[in-house]
């Protein structure tokens, strides 16, 4: 590592990165080792240090480098190891696998195949990381470089010409062209609720106050996505360059990443890269001695979903929690401490520099005729590859789901995908070539969200999954306004009553009744979606709620209620393996004969079900 | 100035009035439970709901806080608001079913019962209370605490507060009786050092008398008698120079407001 | 708690208001909970009613006003980890601890948290026991995972 100096200019910035690339030898190997949040999940700290212990052992430092990453995306097949130059890529790598791949792969130059992903569609092994089509079905112009970036580590970013925007916005371009120009790539918001960009940034900086504010929204409150995280911990300087772009054309001197408490990886990564980021000059007072200045603080969030609504969300900076507040006025007119202020989205903050860098005429091209650039999404539920993709807007459900997601889990039947999360809803079977856009997936009753697309199959109960989100709102919602706080819980309730199978004939009209004023009627987003999960449930599955009600059954096998466990007699054959896990001794039976469970006894908690390997034990 | 239309009926305002003033210029009333003049709207209780025609389709704002735009044509009663209306009217009734207020509206509507589940609580979470404490008096012994349907007001811990000037404000404000003035303060400033018996207009700025010559028994106070004859509404509004001046301030910020 | 600590705590974010939230979660992290006590005094030090550090601290899920296990486990109870069964998991700890979610065993051993999802999906259903992530649980995993604390 270089000494650390600010640097001058423009023309400093270039020979830095020169001067980066020339101390790296591109030839001599590196081992990438994911080390986002996902894969700590699988312990990857222990292959980390393993490999450094290898590499020490082994006496290996002058032949291959080691680079702790940030989230590559490919959740499900974490650890993963990619080795540079050739991009090798290793899934589900353990401890024990590393001294093998540093002796065979590293310096013999030998691929270890069990290590290698392979198609469930073609059977083949994956060699190289471009192989694999989970990643080459994507289009990363924001995350692809995620595998090639130590966060902690500004040079790795400066090496792929970060923070060049930044000098071209600052040197190069009038604060209006940068506005014009994100215009004119037509990016939206993505944090869910789509509202043009540059618009937004326009409106800000229209504003006569001489104090304004900039705010990156790390509230990523959606259960099931974790895009922001991800970028957050493994591109942190991407979102700091975009920032530091907006904070420009609007003219802010102050900007806040609001970020949940929940994600302290990232928490510690941004925060480190702000003052990576301040020593070399990028940040903070007159930014490479162009004048400008331009601070970044974080602000933890302490686990509220509501205030990652923009104007709850301002009032928790500001110390008061009075929020949401109504709107207009906007906080684009009357923001933080009443100043206009400009929110945006951790992606949306990473697409900045991108633009910038490439054109609005390149990011245009990619996309629908509304819906411009690219998504990330996460893949998340009953699929094979769970993990973060991103994708150019209009590709469709069936694509990913199958094509990248590589299908359902267990190979069991699709039902169901949800977008939007709670503020979002259900897209059935029938619409799995519904292109992904803002305008289609609203026009089907759902919404594009922040990202988290949850896939369901046979046994997923959508009446479950409706109540499932409602419980969440009901724990999230702010109380402060009527239709939310007393609706949502009525709701529930309802729900509740079906799920235990006492439901009425009328309930699903009473539910769509209060759904609709809750949607109506709220003052703020968290309200006014409420009900689409509840809506889009019933319009897509009424014969689900009908079960329920009607006949006192769930199709799908979770409402406890209205399930039994039973011992299939064709399949049963005495083993006696679900005896002993049993918590209230419900299974009785001899050896090698037929056993049987007492209903009176069971509790449903699923254990026996999950214990045989014959498949004697059914859900009815 | 501007000109806008409800229900059929134009109307011109200033600039940065807000739809609920306009309404009251033409003497259209709407219900409103969260809403005092001399705080800054909170559009919670979303009693005050009205539709805006829009050509791709109609928006429901809450009058109280939305404010006026040129040739904007609003409707106070429309069929789809009366249903909103209706079904709010019933989720307070269920939640307050004995508060009067709540009672009053469900029969203007003729609503006779809420089909939801009964909560006895006798407060509806306006905030009036918390409001006036917080913003106007600046004192903040009152507090909302928890969230969603826990959510409620009360003093830290619940204990009796030893910051509360017993102004009375909270509970003149609030439109169920479910708050009343703290006695506990009456009691603190009554046991206070001689030298400290501050009169609570004094407290709230309004006079400089310090001391308190009536035992704290206000309402045979001619002070108290000689304010409450000369404004109209509770002192405190009058009191604090600078938080009233907060609400013109944000209603004139609202003219300032460009499309 | 100590006193200094709080004093500490409360120099290192220059005693403004706006890190109230900070504030609380150091003071938290600091004791394992947040001691009512010190909310009167942090209120004192930062000029701010206490009637507004109350509302944080009861408004926040993050902060536990009651003293919390030796042991925090958390159940991911996000979408993606309760397509998979999360529910089943959470019933099952409850049943072997013999507390419910939100309290403390009697030995203070542990206590039981949900999270609304901690943003490692592919794992799911998820447990974390302290710093120590545990995926793809299943009732069945319950005993032995409770046995390693």
């Amino acid at each position: 590592m270089k000494e650390q100096m600010r640097i001058a200019d423009e023309k400093g910035l270039k020979e830095l990165k020169n001067s980066i690339l020339q101390e790296r030898d591109p030839r001599k190997p590196c081992i990438t080792i994911c080390g986002g949040t996902g894969c700590h999940g699988y312990a990857c700290e222990k292959v980390i240090a393993v490999v450094e212990n290898e590499i020490e052992r082994q006496n290996l430092k002058d032949r291959v480098n080691m680079r702790i990453t940030g989230c590559h995306g490919f959740c499900e097949r974490g650890p993963i190891v990619v080795i540079y130059p050739e991009k090798v890529f290793y899934q589900r790598v353990a401890v024990e696998d590393v001294p093998e791949i540093l002796s065979q792969t590293i310096i013999n130059g030998k691929i270890i195949e069990r290590l290698l992903y392979t198609d469930p569609n073609t059977g083949v092994k994956c060699v190289h990381e471009d192989d694999v089509s989970f990643y080459n079905k994507q289009k990363r112009i924001i995350f692809g470089n995620n595998g090639k970036i130590d966060p902690t580590n500004i040079y790795d970013y400066i090496a792929l010409d970060g923070y060049g925007a930044l000098c071209k916005a600052l040197f190069h371009m009038a604060p209006e062209q940068i506005i014009e120009e994100v215009k004119r790539s037509r990016l939206r918001g993505r944090g869910g609720g789509g509202f043009p960009t540059g618009k937004k940034w326009e409106i800000t900086r229209a504003s006569k106050e001489k104090i304004k504010y900039i705010i990156c929204n790390c509230d990523e409150g959606d259960p099931g996505a974790y895009m922001d995280r991800s970028l957050m911990e493994g591109n942190p300087h991407s979102v700091l360059e975009g920032m530091a772009i907006g904070a420009y054309a609007i003219v802010a001197h102050e900007g806040y990443i609001y970020i949940r408490n929940e994600y302290p990886l990232a928490v510690k990564d941004v925060e480190i890269a702000i003052q990576q980021a301040e020593e070399q000059g990028l940040l903070g007072e007159n930014i490479l001695n162009s004048g400008f200045d331009f601070t970044i603080r974080v602000h933890k969030a302490a686990g509220a979903f509501v205030c990652g609504e923009e104007t709850a969300l301002i009032s928790s900076i500001e110390g008061k929690l009075d929020g949401p507040r109504p709107r207009p006025p906007f906080p684009a007119q009357k923001g933080l401490w009443g100043k206009p202020t400009n929110i945006n989205n951790v992606e949306t903050w990473a697409n900045v520099p991108v633009i910038i860098d490439k054109g609005a005429d390149w990011f245009s091209k990619i996309g629908t005729e509304k819906s411009k650039g690219t998504k990330v999404f996460s893949v998340v539920g009953k699929v094979k590859n769970t993990g973060l993709v991103e994708v150019p807007m209009g590709i469709t459900l069936r694509e990913i789901v199958y094509d990248i997601g590589g299908g359902i889990l267990n190979d069991k039947k699709f039902k169901a995908v949800q977008t939007g999360g709670p503020s979002g809803g259900c897209i059935p079977e029938s619409l799995i070539d519904l292109p992904v856009d803002y305008e289609r997936l609203t026009e089907v009753g759902s919404m594009m969200g922040s990202g988290g697309m949850i896939v369901m199959d046979e046994n997923t109960c959508m009446v479950d999954i409706a109540k499932y989100f409602l419980s969440f709102l009901e724990d999230e919602s702010c109380g402060k306004c009527v239709p939310c706080r007393e609706g949502i819980e009525i709701m529930r309730e309802i729900l509740t009553k079906i799920c235990k199978g006492e439901g009425e004939e009328q309930d699903i009209e009473l539910l769509e009744e209060i759904a609709m004023t809750v949607k109506e009627a709220s003052l703020c987003g968290l309200g006014q979606t409420a009900s689409n999960p509840v809506l889009t449930s019933i319009k897509y599955f009424r014969d689900e709620y009908e079960e329920h009600i009607k006949n006192k059954r769930c199709p799908a096998g979770v409402c406890l209620d209205l399930i039994q466990y039973l011992i299939d007699a064709e399949k049963c054959n005495g083993c006696g393996a679900c005896v002993r896990p049993c918590p209230s001794q419900a299974i009785t039976g001899e050896k090698k004969k037929l056993h049987s469970l007492d209903q009176e006894k069971c509790i449903k908690c699923g254990v026996c079900y999950e214990t045989c390997k014959f498949d004697a034990i059914i859900i009815y | 100035m501007i000109t806008l239309a409800i229900d059929n009926h134009k109307v011109h305002v200033k600039e940065g009035t807000t739809i609920l003033k306009a309404l009251e210029k033409l003497g259209i009333k709407i219900p409103t439970l969260c809403h005092h003049e001399g705080l800054l709207p909170y559009s919670a209780c979303r009693l005050c709901i009205v539709e805006i025609i829009k050509e791709k389709g109609n928006q429901i704002v809450a009058a109280c806080s939305f404010p006026v735009e040129e040739g904007m044509k609003v409707l106070t009663h429309s069929d789809r608001i009366l249903k909103r209306r209706r079904m709010i009217v019933e989720f307070l009734l269920a939640r307050c079913p004995d508060v009067k207020a709540v009672r009053d509206l469900a029969d203007k509507m003729r609503i006779k019962k809420s089909r939801f589940k009964p909560k006895n609580e006798d407060c509806i979470l306006c905030g009036l209370c918390v409001r006036v404490c917080n913003d106007i008096a600046g004192i903040g012994a009152i507090g909302f605490v928890n969230r969603g349907k826990n959510l409620k007001v009360d003093t830290p811990f619940h204990l009796a507060s030893d910051v509360c000037i017993g102004c009375g404000a909270c509970s003149y404000v609030c439109p169920t009786g479910a708050i009343e003035m703290e006695l506990d303060a009456v009691k603190r400033f009554r046991e206070s050092l001689g030298s400290e018996h501050k009169c609570r207009y004094a407290l709230m700025g309004l006079v400089s008398y310090k001391v308190c010559s009536n035992n704290y028994e206000c309402w045979k106070c001619k002070v108290d008698q000689r304010i409450r004859d000369t404004l109209a509404t509770h002192p405190i509004f009058a009191a604090k120079e600078i938080k009233t001046e907060k609400v013109k301030q944000y209603f004139s910020f609202l003219k300032r407001i460009k499309e | 708690m100590n006193i200094d600590k709080v004093d500490k705590i409360l120099k290192a974010y220059s005693m403004k208001d706006t890190h109230l939230v900070s504030i609380l979660l150091d003071i938290q992290a600091e004791a394992n909970f947040l001691p009512r006590e010190t909310l009167p005094y942090v209120a004192k030090k930062l000029g701010v009613p206490l009637s507004r550090v109350c509302r944080f601290a009861t408004f926040y899920k993050a902060f536990s006003l009651k003293p919390r296990g030796k042991h925090v486990i958390k159940v991911c109870l996000g979408t993606a980890c309760h397509v998979r069964g999360a529910v089943n998991v959470l019933q099952r700890i409850e049943r072997e601890l013999g507390i419910r979610t939100g309290y403390t065993t009697r030995d203070f051993k542990f206590t039981l948290e949900t999270v609304n999802c901690l943003g490692a999906c592919a794992l799911g259903p998820l447990v974390v026991i302290d710093n120590d992530y545990h995926g793809q649980m299943s009732p069945t995993k319950i005993p032995k995972m409770l046995k390693d604390y």
